[in-house]
């Protein structure tokens, strides 16, 4: 088998070689072959570019805003509310008149705050909850889990709701509340794999060097959780934007005037019957990133998943 | 009925890849009687991967060809998925290496067994349950009736061995296939499954393939020895003459191996020849 | 035989507790002398893994004394023992991380113990090991089970230790690689001088490369000898003998072996 990729490999010129080459000559190379054996796998699943091409189209229309919005997002003007969709307005206007549209992409902005932050803030601190229970085990596993379950036995968005309560709406405060309801599941996840890799032959290995526990759950078990953390929490980002949007719908999440699709949504539902788009237009924004995401995360899951290879 | 029980004639099992097609199993020609046949190779000579061709239960992404594969007059070649169906585990019976693996870790080890009697015959629940007891006293378990009531996990390595033959062999097979049934046991627990093998398919007249890696096993256990490597059958000798093996990869495997009665400075390390690939 | 390099005395591991409680290892003693290869033998569940990862003090949960090269083996874990003692595990799929390259995996043990030169001693321990330098930068699921079983001793060997723990280093390879780790063991404990304590079910192996073996089971040594006597079959123990006639292979005689317990412990 391995006599086979070599001659192909050396068949074809260039990057493409280096990037197949049987003898490695550096660690940049190394990483860069797995990268490109990884994208070799992803890119052959049709779906997992359209999940990608949504998530990076979200990324553009947040970074490009100011351009590919028509109109400014904020201006309003009541003598041209609730107009249907058009070529002035690619999306119609609310009922201040605003554009959809612009505000729309200016909502991608938001939504992609949300989405960074929650998963900057859940990730490391489920990953470290659950590694540090998992290998230490003993009391530590039975404090960190019973606090995880504790968390866990509130639906997300009940959670999400009486932390914005008791830390008063806005933004930021619905972002520190999704994120308080994001870690529990990742730090379960994470203690799984622990339990997992943490008799293995390698661990002990390193055990046997001399390594403290530190540096063992750092070094040698976090990266083998990181895989199935970024998994988790790119399938949980369509309930993240939920529960944002849902926060915002119920008006705790971003305040008017600011474009959050959940608000926009919000407002939209009180002028559903005869302007469908104040509501559809949002929805559907939510909706194709909610699922971008999925499709996205799916395939990590085919790509990163040790198990599935 | 004389004449080989199965015959294998230019098997072929190759695996698209990323890098074009990659063989498992090259050509590979024999038959098998009334004997015991033992396949022996390294990992990777496609010893398993043959095992499987005959039973199609190769992966869905490998392509197998075959000028023959002839059961019992049947073509397995042509026959459809539905026929295989009749004829795995009722006409050619597989052992596996892990019995936990095999079994329903749920259901008791006894109604496993009596299900395969009643899925290939037509049977009472009670007569069943007859057969049953009596295939596990055939495979030496001595408290059968306590053993039906068992489930998978409550029972040692070597018992679960004995359950998965007597499993295999209720339905009366023509043909058992076993994939390196002993190399999880401990050696004296082998010796004592590979006797009720030994016995039980001597006495009913089946043949038996035995895939393994150990030389010296295949060597003292079965009637004939084919030799694969890299996908081909390089030698095939009755086993009591594997000793005097002539091809270079089998003299190389036999000299690699840790004696017990002879101490050698250096183990002689075997040079693989790519004219093995072709030749 | 010179004085005893490694010494176990009256050593216990036990699990479980109450009613489950099992002794693994039983009151087990024994010596090595410096440059030695001892062997331990027997089937699975004998406890003979459970000693080494008892001496290697990846298992702190034991009682009786061990000395390793004059040293008293601490429960807790010693970073200086680390550097007397190595272990080489049986599964050379599992012991070596999938995330990190053969560099990271060898230089892991040099940057915890603060070592200079570690790209010197990583060339070093591959060459020894029989491994080109290019290997450095390959990921475990590049590499055969035998290449895997290459690095694995030359993780082990890159602290340069006295005293190699083998927990059946040989028995997850085919029968030709086999071969070539057993000639690399063999090459390495005649340069480095090394102590060898190697596990093992195979008396094939064992009469290779030992020159004592101690034969156990359920937990306790039941007898030792040399390997001249094993290789004569001169044996006392009946269960020896049955061990040393099965790994001959097998014969059609049909005198019942030790009846296997019904059910799993």
């Amino acid at each position: 088998m391995t006599a086979e990729v070599r001659t192909e490999a050396s068949a074809q010129g260039g990057l493409r070689a280096w990037l197949l080459a049987e003898t490695v000559t550096g660690p940049g190379q190394a990483r860069a072959q797995k990268l490109y054996l990884g994208w070799r796998r992803f890119a052959a699943n049709p779906l997992a570019l359209l999940g990608l091409g949504i998530v990076l189209a979200l990324v553009l229309l947040a970074v490009l805003a100011p351009l590919v919005a028509t109109h400014d997002p904020f201006a309003q003007s009541l003598d041209r509310r609730l107009l249907p969709p058009s070529s002035s307005h690619l999306l119609g206007t609310d009922e201040l008149g605003r554009d959809i549209w612009s505000r729309i992409a200016y909502g991608a902005r938001i939504t992609l705050m949300i989405v960074l932050l929650v998963a900057l803030i859940a990730g490391p601190l489920g990953l470290l909850i659950g590694t540090v229970a998992g290998y230490l085990g003993g009391w530590v596993d039975v404090a960190l889990m019973r606090l995880t379950d504790v968390f866990l036995s509130f639906p997300g968005l009940i959670l999400a709701l009486a932390f914005v309560a008791a830390l008063g709406s806005g933004l930021e405060n619905a972002i520190l509340a999704i994120a308080l309801t994001a870690w529990p599941p990742i730090a379960r996840l994470a203690r799984a794999e622990t339990l997992t890799v943490r008799r293995a032959d390698y661990i002990a290995a390193v055990r046997l060097a001399g390594a403290s526990d530190l540096r063992i759950i750092v070094r040698h078990v976090m990266p083998i959780c990181i895989p199935s953390v970024i998994i988790r929490i790119t399938l949980n980002m369509a309930g993240i934007i939920l529960t944002a949007a849902g926060l915002g719908f119920l008006g705790l999440g971003a305040q008017p005037p600011s474009p959050e699709w959940g608000a926009m949504l919000s407002t939209g539902r009180a002028y559903m019957l005869g302007s469908w788009w104040l509501a559809a237009m949002p929805g559907i924004a939510i909706l194709v990133v909610s699922l971008g995401f999925n499709l996205l995360g799916d395939a990590l899951r085919d790509v990163l998943d040790p198990r599935s290879s | 009925m004389n004449g080989p029980i199965l015959t294998v004639e230019g098997l072929s099992v190759t695996f698209p890849s990323l890098q074009g097609k990659v063989p498992a199993v090259r050509g590979v020609s024999f038959t098998v009687g009334r004997e015991k046949v033992g396949i022996v190779g390294e990992s990777g000579s496609g010893k398993s991967m043959t095992g499987r061709a005959i039973l199609k239960l190769t992966p869905p992404r490998a392509q197998v060809e075959a000028r023959h594969l002839r059961f019992r007059g049947i073509d397995l070649v042509a026959a459809s998925e539905r026929e295989m169906r009749g004829i795995r585990g009722r006409r050619i019976g597989m052992i596996l290496q892990d019995p936990k693996f095999a079994l329903n870790p749920v259901q008791t080890v006894g109604r496993q067994i009596a299900e395969a009697f009643r899925i290939h015959r037509r049977a009472s629940g009670t007569e069943a349950k007859q057969r049953t007891l009596a295939m596990l006293e055939a495979v030496r378990i001595r408290n059968p009736h306590r053993v039906y009531d068992l489930y998978p996990h409550e029972v040692s390595g070597g018992m679960g061995q004995r359950i998965m033959i007597a499993m295999m062999l209720i339905p009366e097979p023509d043909l058992l296939i076993a994939d390196e049934p002993t190399s999880a046991l401990d050696v004296t627990v082998r010796i004592s499954v590979l006797r009720i093998l030994d016995e039980l398919v001597s006495e009913r007249g089946l043949g038996l393939i035995f895939i393994s890696h150990d030389l010296n096993l295949v060597a003292t256990f079965c009637d004939r020895v084919l030799i694969m490597y890299a996908g081909r059958i390089v030698e095939s000798l009755p086993a009591a003459e594997l000793h005097a093996a002539r091809h270079p990869y089998t003299r190389g495997l036999l000299e690699s191996l840790p004696r017990i009665d002879e101490r050698r400075a250096r183990l002689p390390v075997l040079a693989r020849d790519p004219a093995w690939l072709i030749a | 035989m010179s004085r005893a390099f490694v010494s176990v005395r009256d050593l216990r591991v036990s699990f479980g507790r109450g009613a489950r409680l099992i002794h693994a290892v039983d009151g087990v003693s024994f010596d090595v002398a410096e440059g030695e290869v001892f062997g331990l033998v027997g089937e699975s569940g004998c406890g003979k893994s459970t000693i080494l990862r008892a001496l290697s003090g990846l298992n702190p949960d034991w009682s009786g004394e061990a000395t390793i090269a004059g040293r008293p083996v601490a429960r807790t874990r010693d970073p200086a023992m680390a550097r007397t003692v190595q272990m080489v595990f049986q599964d050379p799929y599992g012991s070596l991380h999938p995330k990190h390259t053969v560099e990271t995996a060898l230089m892991e043990p040099v940057r915890i113990h603060g070592l200079g030169d570690g790209p010197r001693r990583i060339e070093r321990v591959l060459t020894e090991v029989g491994l080109s330098p290019a290997f450095r930068y390959r990921y475990p699921h590049q590499l055969s089970g035998g290449q895997r079983q290459r690095v694995a001793i030359a993780r082990a060997l890159i602290l340069e230790p006295r005293v190699l723990l083998l927990d059946e280093p040989t028995s997850a390879l085919d029968v030709s690689v086999q071969a070539e780790i057993l000639n690399l063991l063999s090459d390495i404990r005649r340069t480095e001088n090394l102590t060898y304590i190697l596990v093992s079910h195979d008396f094939g192996v064992i009469a290779h490369m030992c020159d004592r073996v101690a034969v156990m089971n359920h937990g306790v040594i039941l007898e030792e000898l040399t390997v001249e006597a094993l290789m004569q079959g001169r044996m006392r123990h009946a269960y020896t003998r049955e061990l040393y006639e099965a790994s001959a292979g097998y014969t059609r005689r049909l005198e019942r072996s030790g009846e296997e317990a019904d059910v799993a412990a």
